[in-house]
């Protein structure tokens, strides 16, 4: 299986690969339209601010290869939030992938802490993604921009109000949490997606 | 809901795991990527990987060892000890970490704390602050606990976070290794003080001091070594217990 990550100036990129790697699959790291659109499945990971990531992605063309792919495609936290119609970060327009707005965590009390950070658990998970799943499983968050659940939401999580902890659209799928710093349950996500 | 985390910390020097009691005599303890796996595999949350070798040869070890971890780890892990200045910061996140945290270099000149925010984002800049309680209060310390400063703990822990910090962990450096509990009332002061989540540490002995800093120290995360290295307390049981006494954790 040919499995490529996109190459954009996001990031922590580099624990996917190696979280690809611990499950023997060797990932191709790339920004080439050809590669991204031949590869059996493709990650959009990485951490970032959306409004510099989109302008790269435009400037390397990167974002119509994206909104074009017709294989699965898994977008990651900054991934997943760049795929949605717009952000407030930076007031940005995004893919459009997902029909959803971008929003910025508001603290309502002491003990909420923006960004979200730390091991939260998943709830109402309804995809492929996480076959074999019961519900409130913990996955690994750092995030401070949030998607509102919308009628593409596959799971959800409680922090402040309850999110979308990830989204699905056609062959399109997205996680805000990092299957790939969630241990055991993230390996269990990632080898769902490679088997989609 | 948000679990409470539970972080083993391991001293690194020479590419060796090594553990004091009030910062000084070190005791062997075990290779440090074997040692982290083996705790991400009995449930811990986080890692923290703090190098306390002086040394070029020994900075270029930690990196080396800051690869192998973000090759073989599933779960964050946050490095430390000797970081200085920007560059550091890039070579450790480059080399894999997801976390950095500052200690005395952010006390010389907390500028610091602002240009790894701007560059990294505030949740890769956790800032550790080791206190003493002496005759003016708690006073914070440079150098792993051997130099005052003229800093007090909560003026210093407020100043980190409007600067941008995404945590804070806190040392007592009078329980440190003494294994009689945290430093609650100094937690939960620190708690209300601040907006950034705080990491308990120093003074882990039994189960119920995890508790306690959760309860009493309203800290976000509780920090250890020893008890952990040497097998005095299994993470398992520790968040089964903690399970039971009405704390979330990730089990």
């Amino acid at each position: 299986m040919k499995v490529a990550v996109v190459k954009y100036n996001a990031g922590n990129i580099y624990s996917v690969i190696h979280a690809l790697k611990r499950m023997g699959v060797d990932p191709i790291l790339s920004d080439d339209p050809d590669t991204l659109a031949t590869a059996d499945k493709v990650l959009f990971p990485g951490q970032g601010e959306a409004s510099n990531a989109m302008q790269y992605l435009r400037r390397h063309r990167l974002d119509e290869v994206i909104r074009n792919l017709k294989q699965p495609i898994l977008g990651i936290c900054i991934g997943q939030q760049l795929m949605c119609r717009h952000s407030e970060e930076g007031n940005t327009d995004c893919l459009g992938i997902f029909d959803a707005e971008v929003k910025r965590f508001i603290p309502e009390r002491h003990e909420d802490k923006v960004p979200h950070m730390g091991w939260n658990q998943l709830t109402e998970v309804s995809s492929p993604l996480f076959k074999g799943f019961s519900d409130n499983e913990f996955v690994y968050f750092v995030h401070s921009f949030y998607v509102p659940v919308c009628n593409q939401t596959i799971a959800t999580t409680e922090y402040i109000l309850p999110f979308s902890a990830a989204l699905h659209h056609d062959n399109f799928y997205a996680t805000q949490f990092h299957p790939e710093k969630s241990g055991s349950v993230g390996e269990r996500i990632l080898k769902n997606f490679l088997d989609l | 809901m948000l679990a409470k985390r539970i972080i083993p910390c391991l001293d690194v020097k020479d590419g060796q795991t090594v553990k004091g009691t009030n910062f000084v005599n070190l005791r062997q303890a075990g290779d440090p990527v074997e040692l982290g796996h083996a705790y991400s595999e009995q449930g811990a949350d986080e890692l923290v990987f703090l190098d306390i070798t002086a040394s070029h040869e020994g900075r270029k070890t930690f990196t080396d060892m800051v690869q192998r971890v973000a090759a073989e780890i599933s779960i964050p892990f946050t490095v430390g000890g000797g970081i200085g200045e920007l560059k550091d910061v890039e070579r450790l996140l480059a080399a894999g970490a997801d976390k950095v945290s500052i200690n005395s270099a952010a006390l010389r000149r907390p500028e610091l704390i602002d240009e790894i925010t701007s560059h990294f984002g505030s949740q890769v800049c956790v800032v550790a602050i080791d206190a003493h309680l002496d005759a003016n209060g708690w006073t914070c310390y440079l150098n792993g606990g051997r130099i005052p400063t003229e800093r007090g703990l909560f003026e210093w822990a407020r100043e980190a976070n409007d600067r941008g910090a995404g945590e804070i962990l806190f040392t007592s450096m009078d329980h440190d290794g003494v294994k009689t509990g945290f430093a609650y009332e100094a937690l939960h002061r620190l708690s209300e003080e601040l907006t950034i989540p705080i990491i308990a540490s120093g003074g882990a002995g039994a189960m119920e001091h995890f508790r306690d800093a959760f309860t009493l120290g309203h800290a976000d995360a509780s920090l250890a070594a020893s008890v952990f290295h040497f097998g005095e307390i299994g993470i398992p049981q520790l968040k089964q217990y903690l399970k039971e006494e009405n704390i979330n954790v990730r089990l």
